[in-house]
């Protein structure tokens, strides 16, 4: 029998604004516990939120991003119930009515289509704090220092059909949320985290399966192996006649494996209303046009201009502008590498291949960010202006830029104190193909009898002879006159 | 000193027949020996009033004082008070001192009033007698058999015993204007939005509003225009200038159209009261207004609305009260849930209780349309009758509580019955427009309480109305016989 899996994700993305949604305190993370926790915070009796406005701009930002309706009215509601780190016993939220509508965000599959994954709806809520348990026996520490930082839960519709796409749809957000300078997007701090929503049905089934909701995942890589996990094992529930019910389940990276936190039944009710504390939300059409005027060029918009400007292929947009500082590195570099003028689609290429390559490989492999890259633009560039002008190869290309990478020097330099200037004198070249040719005679001979395969061969020696520095193209040609004879 | 007003305290400073500190010594004096009777004060702040009234003498000296400098005012519990105890009349927070002043705490200060200390409430101002208060009913200074009515039940007792010549009141469902009535003092509730709730203690934080009770219309109108304003704190504060009260209150009547509400008048008003009511109507007839009868047919629905929106903000109000951060804690919980359960089980009273699990109810799954939404639509009708009646007439008049003030326990077991108390106070707090209670006159050797409603931000007016009333009466300026001794 065949399943398809249904998933929708909700997430949850930090504002990074500077102060706290409906307090004056900072929201830095990582200072020491409670030292950012005001009386508003700690919900004093008496005090009351004010609203933050810059996390209302950041939440507008993002929904004109997606496409979607931001509402000319809004409301924040209280969502309640009591736990440690919740201190008012209620969180602030929206509920009927969020600032953002219905908006879609386009993904790309495997096979290269695009798939449009829409968007519900995405609105306004405070952060909790944290309970902390480490080295306090028999007793639970409460952190404040979370509670009331601005999130945006951007809620999904139930398109994504695979782990995969889940994924795609997931990294295209954080991409966004970079781009608008809206979010850090630091997973492992929790700045931006989802909760997925999975069920399976059979293929050709139009109604849903029974859902369950994998809370907190924060990473990629949980992401997915937390729905792959829970797929199969509502596969296993349904094939072995049993029923899926509707809960709240935890991902466990260490065990890998996804476990029950409370059903249905058990899940509180809520109890929301509009909070009587704050205003709704109004915005007008000039505001909405004055946050419009300060959104950056998209991650698609930008994908788009690459692959029709320098000639790229959707991929490598793809790959360059999955931040926006790779992909102005990437500009910089090929502008650079033009003399300051619009590149050739060969200078862009060249300058696409080394970005996407060598360097988003090195970057990887240091796990750094593009702003910490020990090559700058200008240094890249440099190395790059070397290729194109045939002063080295490709491939010594790559060990100068291994030596730029771990010594910090321009590549001309490198090239000049290593001695990697490409051969491009004809005679040189001939004298050591001749020297080849004369210390090989016997494979001189196969290939002169019909063995072509001992071409590479020749090539080989002939670049050993010269220090690999010998200008390939050329090499080829005048190789290919001389075995010929 | 103590019969004086606000305003001619303020003058008999300033010609130096007393000073500052005399006037706060003779106060806490009389403060300290009725406490055993009256019970009117939970906490007592002498040492910091006699700080506060040198720091008065010193400013009046220097020239720069403001009209309420060195005047002493008393401040309902509910109000946030820097290293005082803050205790909403509650055992939850018998313990809490806090660490900031509320914003109207801190205005009053700054205009150089002098606290003497907080007064006495209904539990987190849930009542209408004063005898849910953790720290035992206020007697009602005219008869100390009886309740001064809630929940302001302290700041209005005080007033009238003058052991306070003023104090700060709030008012959610009539708890500023049904102990003035009962206690014969003067009370404004303003609009909501005119004054800040910051530092306030919420109860249900689309009805309460902070204000004052005072001896007079225009003691009313001198701290009423220091308190009010617009509060960055506080997001439903509204950002309209402040007019000056003081100004206006002499302002002439004629052509004055006052609306009779017609159905406060129909059934469940003390005949005594209800002559009175017209006796006053009289008055202002005799100053040039014309009375109209006004219909505000969804104001009946005022009580059952009120019982479902109170209730409903209050349960999460409090939900803040969980024994974790301030506040009563249980001893020795097993775990979290014990923790929660017997820290609130124990630290708040029954009538708290009834609301919170009333609230509760109906915003729950299932019940919210019903109840919580059907009480706004509700609430919008009565809004809109009180915006036509305005559209009519200039100010609302009728009476501020059906009957004079009861024994202590004659309600307290019938909560129906104690809630019917502010059967003509709520719909104000509903419609958020201000409204204000005047003494005017005696039944049964008890003061009655004439209730005059204004639109949205007619304070000014409002209190024009009441100070013309009151330069053609004394009702306001009897005082107890048991307080009528300057020293008790």
């Amino acid at each position: 029998m065949s399943w398809e899996t249904v998933i929708g994700l909700e997430i949850h993305a930090q504002l990074s604004t500077k102060s706290k949604i409906f307090s004056g305190s900072a929201t830095a993370y990582g200072k020491g516990p409670n030292t950012q926790a005001n009386l508003v915070d700690l919900a004093y009796p008496g005090v009351l939120p004010v609203l933050n406005g810059e996390a209302v701009r950041m939440a507008v930002k993002f929904g004109l991003a997606v496409d979607a309706q931001v509402a000319p009215r809004s409301v924040f509601a209280r969502k309640n119930y009591f736990y440690p780190d919740l201190p008012k016993g209620y969180q602030i939220s929206q509920y009927e009515l969020p600032v953002v509508g219905k908006g879609h965000m386009d993904i790309v599959l495997d096979d290269g289509t695009k798939k449009r994954i829409g968007i519900t709806r995405a609105h306004l809520e405070e952060d909790a704090g944290k309970s902390l348990h480490e080295g306090l026996p028999k007793l639970s520490g409460i952190d404040l220092n979370r509670a009331g930082t601005p999130l945006i839960e951007i809620v999904s519709e139930p398109d994504m059909r695979s782990a995969k796409e889940a994924v795609a749809y997931l990294k295209k957000v954080h991409t966004l949320v970079r781009y608008l300078e809206i979010c850090d997007g630091n997973m492992q701090e929790g700045s931006f985290r989802c909760d997925a929503n999975v069920s399976v049905r059979k293929v050709g089934a139009e109604k849903f399966g029974t859902r369950a909701e994998i809370k907190n995942i924060n990473s990629f890589r949980y992401v997915e192996k937390a729905i792959n996990y829970e797929v199969a094992r509502q596969i296993d529930v349904l094939e072995g006649g049993g029923k899926v019910v509707q809960e709240t389940r935890l991902y466990d990276p260490d065990k890998g494996e996804t476990r029950s936190m409370r059903s249905k039944e058990e899940a509180n009710d809520y109890r929301y209303f509009p909070d009587p504390d704050l205003l709704p939300v109004e915005i007008d059409a000039a505001y909405v046009a004055s946050v419009k005027a300060t959104l950056p060029e998209l991650p698609d918009q930008k994908a788009a201009r690459f692959a029709a400007q320098f000639g790229l292929s959707e991929y490598d947009a793809g790959v360059l502008t999955s931040s926006r500082e790779l992909a102005a590195y990437y500009e910089e570099v090929a502008k650079l590498l033009a003399g300051g003028k619009e590149p050739s689609k060969e200078q862009a290429k060249l300058a696409a291949n080394w970005v996407a390559g060598s360097l988003a490989a090195a970057l990887n492999e240091h796990n750094l960010e593009i702003g910490e890259s020990r090559i700058g633009a200008a240094g890249l560039a440099g190395l790059l202006g070397r290729i194109a002008d045939n002063t080295i190869s490709g491939k010594i290309a790559k060990d100068v830029f291994e030596a730029m990478w771990a010594e910090g020097k321009e590549a001309d330099a490198i090239i000049e104190s290593k001695g990697l200037k490409q051969i491009t004198d004809t005679g040189a070249i001939e004298k050591a193909i001749d020297e080849v040719m004369a210390k090989n005679p016997g494979q001189l001979a196969d290939y002169r009898s019909g063995k072509d395969k001992l071409f590479g061969f020749f090539v080989g020696q002939v670049m050993k002879a010269t220090g690999g520095k010998a200008n390939p193209a050329q090499l080829n040609e005048l190789l290919k006159k001389k075995l010929a004879g | 000193m103590h019969t004086l007003t606000l305003s001619e305290l303020a003058k008999k400073l300033r010609a130096k027949e007393f000073s500052v500190t005399e006037l706060t010594k003779s106060l806490l004096s009389r403060i300290e020996k009725s406490q055993p009777t009256l019970n009117a004060f939970i906490t007592v702040t002498a040492e910091s009033a006699l700080a506060q009234a040198k720091v008065a003498e010193s400013t009046l000296a220097s020239g720069d004082a403001s009209p309420l400098t060195g005047l002493p005012l008393a401040h309902k519990d509910i109000f946030c008070t820097q290293g005082v105890k803050t205790s909403c009349g509650s055992k939850m927070l018998d313990n809490f001192v806090s660490p900031y002043d509320a914003t109207v705490v801190e205005k009053l200060s700054a205009a150089g009033m002098i606290t003497l200390g907080k007064t006495n409430m209904d539990e987190f101002a849930m009542g209408s007698s004063n005898e849910t208060s953790f720290y035992g009913p206020v007697k009602n200074p005219w008869d100390l058999k009886l309740v001064p009515g809630g929940s302001s039940g302290g700041s209005a007792a005080a007033v009238a015993a003058r052991i306070a010549p003023v104090a700060t009141a709030t008012d959610t469902g009539g708890s500023i204007r049904q102990p003035a009535s009962l206690c014969g003092v003067t009370g404004i509730k303003p609009t909501y939005g005119r004054v800040s709730r910051y530092g306030m203690i919420a109860f249900a934080s689309s009805l309460d509003q902070g204000g004052v009770i005072a001896q007079s219309a225009e003691d009313a109108a001198m701290v009423l225009g220091a308190m009010s304003g617009f509060d960055p704190r506080d997001s439903t504060s509204v950002d309209t200038p402040v007019p000056n009260y003081v100004e206006t209150l002499n302002a002439p009547l004629a052509g004055l159209k006052i609306g009779l509400i017609k159905e406060f008048f129909e059934k469940g008003l003390d005949a005594s009261v209800e002559k009175l009511i017209r006796e006053a109507l009289k008055v202002y007839e005799k100053l040039g207004a014309k009375l109209v009868e006004v219909k505000l047919p969804a104001l009946p629905l005022s009580v059952p609305t009120y019982y479902v929106v109170a209730p409903a903000e209050c349960s999460s109000n409090l939900a803040r009260f969980d024994g974790v951060r301030y506040g009563y804690r249980a001893k020795d919980p097993k775990d979290l849930m014990d923790l929660y359960k017997r820290s609130r089980g124990e630290g708040f009273g029954a009538e708290v209780k009834r609301r919170i699990m009333t609230g509760t109810y109906v915003l729950s799954a299932g019940y919210y349309d019903a109840y919580y939404l059907k009480a706004q639509r509700v609430r919008q009708l009565i809004n809109s009758d009180f915006k036509r009646a305005f559209a009519e007439v200039d100010v609302l008049m009728g009476p501020t509580a059906p009957d004079v003030a009861f024994g202590i326990g004659a309600k307290a077991s019938d909560p129906i019955q104690m809630y019917l108390n502010d059967i003509y106070t709520i719909g104000a707090n509903l419609a958020g427009v201000p409204a204000m209670s005047i003494p005017c006159g005696f039944s049964r050797d008890l003061p009655v309480g004439l209730q005059i409603a204004g639109p949205h931000f007619g304070e000014a007016k409002l209190l024009n109305v009441a100070h013309a009333y009151q330069k053609e009466t004394d009702w306001h300026r009897r005082i107890p016989a048991a307080f009528a001794k300057e020293v008790l």
